[in-house]
């Protein structure tokens, strides 16, 4: 995006400017990508230690949806400026689709 | 290339071919509002046959099997093939140029919405020809949906979906233009309330929308393909449709009746001559609204059997949509209050619109009180207070908004003398046919019945409701007759034809330049033409210089794509009838047709072409442009 390359009038100071920003999210990327590869050993390891499905299911939810937050912030950048629109449509979304689903296995009529 | 092909005259064919093919958001919206008009006409017709049948008691002017079909395609024809459209075609002519765009977001994928838009109303439609027409209300709940016999319900499932997709596009596409393409200096709250209306009717379409396609999907696959979702001997669950029906209905009405409320919003204080009213605030009603849409689905469903708890929440959520309803009824009022008001037609529909629209939300919120709504639920009670919102709102909002845009999408004035006629006829008609249909609901008349019998008491009140019918249709033919007239007439007419536009709209030179804006405007606050205006000036300040723009071209692939789904939908539907072999074979090659022509979209480059500085610094010479 435009704005993740701020102009100053020094090429210098942009570019080393520029290196260090990069250099930040390269050690966030590798940091997170090794929490997520570590969550996924976790939940083979929880289903396959065999604890109760009432442990298992919400806990394996739990991980999964820290990794999409992972996933959006970390590698698809919605960390970074600019994304305001995205991120109102997408958490719009998300409690449109909840309140839903928790509608329909609340109130639903059998 | 570039201005020769659009400057010179075109003959019948060619223009014909130029809007087949035109990607340019103008020219789209007159292809919604011939579109949506003439769905308009047909649902008009059928509203016309209904009210024939029910005039006197035991008619038989249509049987009760045609009546069904008749109630339903009304009812879905209104909703989905006229109202959705004509809005989609204001939106369209208005919103790009109000935020200072140069066309919309995806001029291809415009174009494309309103082919699909246009091949699944058309599905739709022929199913008068082709074995009957749906028949189970435009609800179409499951239950009644499945048992019914033929292919009605199919073509309501198949066209829905069609059309259905188009409308998402629009909205989508709608979002993102409001997002990203507004002209220097349009912040959020600077942008009109029409484009703020627009703004969040189309993000209601990106979230209704969805459930309407998974709810038509599993009951396309329920009837043509033998799963279960909604057969409770198979383990499905009717209710289900219903839910997901009305989590899209919801919201629907309000994607419907949020955009004449930005229309009205507009025309009210242009012939007020006042800014609006608490601007801010209608922002935040506007918002308010189409968040709490989301909340409300169960209050159609009251009486299914959801228990105290749910009714309640739900009963108390409805309620509380009369709040920022109230605070926009309130801003218009106080709008119109002390301003220098000019009663030209347009005007006349939006105070009109007022208290028509208030009674509708009233017995809306009467409705809310779920232990009221077991008496009113499926009478004529009900019936006359939707026609009251949509009628009373959305139609009026769709008439005053012919007459005030139509200067800007032909360039053309409509009459104001056969305007005001129009008005009376379809006013006092309108109030004339649902006024009544509350007390016949009160009395016990159910809705949706073919025929009643005589000395019930409903006989006086249903020969009423019918005269106006008739009331509202010779409106609507003399409006008709206004538009020919117009139209042959051609009298152009200027810049700023209502002499009090506000908005960047109306500071285009008429007939608006097909790149709209030569330069784009800079925009220094609310109502930007009414402040230029205000310092003595004729037209925007320019926030750039005259430069190159770049134009999209023509294309006539949104059409084959739309027409090969029409093709495989008729394949989808027929393949489980006995003989019918050519049916698979018709739906493959629909879908080649549609996927090919998004193979050949996909691989072609189509870098469209630049209108060059010195060919813009040409036509100003000649008048014409900013």
């Amino acid at each position: 995006m435009a704005n993740l390359h701020p102009n100053s009038g020094d090429p210098k100071v942009t570019y080393e400017y520029r290196r260090k920003k990069h250099a930040e999210e390269m050690r966030m990327q590798v940091i997170t990508f090794t929490m997520m590869i570590f969550f996924t050993v976790i939940a083979f390891a929880a289903v396959g230690a065999g604890f109760s499905k009432w442990f298992i299911v919400p806990f394996v939810l739990l991980l999964a949806v820290v990794q999409v937050i992972f996933q959006l912030y970390y590698f698809m950048h919605m960390s970074h400026k600019g994304h305001e629109a995205p991120q109102l449509f997408m958490y719009s979304g998300v409690i449109v689709g909840f309140v839903t689903i928790l509608a329909f296995v609340t109130i639903i009529w059998w | 290339m570039s201005t020769i092909a659009h400057t010179q005259k075109r003959g019948f064919a060619g223009t014909v071919w130029e809007y087949l093919t035109t990607v340019d958001h103008k020219k789209i919206a007159i292809l919604y509002l011939l579109a949506g008009g003439f769905f308009f006409i047909v649902g008009g017709i059928e509203a016309m046959m209904i009210r024939i049948q029910l005039a006197v008691p035991n008619n038989d002017f249509v049987s009760a099997g045609l009546f069904n079909e008749i109630i339903t395609m009304h009812g879905t024809t209104m909703i989905f093939l006229a109202a959705m459209p004509l809005l989609f075609a204001f939106m369209n002519a208005v919103m790009p140029l109000q935020i200072g765009a140069r066309d919309v977001a995806f001029p291809f994928i415009n174009a494309l919405g309103f082919w699909l838009f246009f091949f699944g109303g058309l599905f739709l439609n022929l199913s008068w020809f082709l074995g009957g027409a749906p028949d189970a209300g435009w609800t179409s709940y499951a239950s009644l949906s499945l048992a019914s016999e033929g292919h009605g319900i199919d073509f309501y499932a198949l066209g829905l979906q069609i059309s259905g997709f188009g409308t998402l596009m629009g909205g989508i596409n709608f979002l993102v233009t409001i997002i990203n393409m507004r002209a220097p200096g349009m912040t959020y709250m600077r942008m009109p309330l029409f484009t703020w209306t627009t703004f969040v009717a189309s993000a209601l379409i990106l979230f209704a929308f969805p459930p309407l396609t998974v709810g038509l999907f599993m009951l396309i696959f329920d009837r043509m393909f033998g799963s279960g979702f909604f057969d409770v001997a198979m383990g499905g669950n009717t209710i289900i449709w219903e839910h997901f029906f009305w989590i899209f209905g919801h919201p629907e009405v309000y994607i419907l009746v949020l955009p004449a409320f930005g229309i009205f919003s507009e025309i009210f204080p242009t012939f007020a001559r006042k800014r609006l009213f608490g601007y801010s605030s209608m922002v935040f009603a506007t918002v308010l609204i189409g968040f709490l849409g989301f909340m409300v689905w169960a209050h159609h469903m009251f009486t299914t059997g959801l228990g105290p708890i749910a009714n309640a929440i739900f009963a108390v959520a409805t309620m509380a949509i009369a709040v920022p309803t109230g605070i926009k009824i309130f801003n218009w009022i106080l709008t119109i209050w002390g301003g220098s008001i000019k009663f030209t037609v347009p005007m006349l529909y939006a105070v009109a619109f007022i208290p028509s629209f208030v009674m509708g939300g009233v017995t809306g919120v009467m409705q809310a009180a779920a232990p009221a709504d077991y008496q009113f639920h499926d009478s004529y009670f009900i019936v006359a207070h939707f026609h009251y919102v949509i009628v009373g709102g959305i139609v009026l909002g769709l008439l005053g908004g012919a007459h005030f845009y139509w200067p800007l999408m032909f360039g053309t004035m409509l009459s104001e003398k056969l305007g005001k006629v129009t008005f009376v006829l379809f006013l006092i008609g309108f109030h004339l046919t649902f006024f009544i249909q509350h007390f016949l609901g009160l009395m016990g008349m159910p809705r949706r019945v073919w025929t009643f019998l005589p000395g019930q008491g409903l006989d006086s009140g249903n020969l009423i409701s019918s005269i106006g019918a008739a009331f509202m249709a010779v409106g609507v033919i003399i409006f008709l007759v206004n538009v020919v007239i117009t139209q042959v007439k051609n009298v152009q007419v200027g810049r700023d034809p209502w002499e009090d536009g506000r908005t960047l709209e109306w500071s285009l030179p008429s007939p608006t330049p097909y790149y709209n804006f030569k330069q784009l405007p800079l925009v220094r606050g609310l109502d930007p033409y009414w402040i230029e205006k205000m310092e003595g000036k004729t037209e925007m300040t320019p926030a750039e210089p005259v430069g190159d723009i770049h134009m999209p071209n023509n294309s006539f692939v949104p059409f084959v794509i739309s027409l090969g789904l029409f093709i495989a939908a008729f394949g989808a539907m027929y393949h489980a009838d006995e003989g019918k072999d050519w049916a698979i074979p018709v739906l493959i090659i629909g879908m080649i047709v549609t996927f090919g022509a998004m193979l050949y979209r996909s691989i072609k480059d189509d870098h469209g072409y630049h209108i060059h500085k010195e060919e813009l610094l040409d036509e100003s010479g000649k008048g014409g442009a900013v």
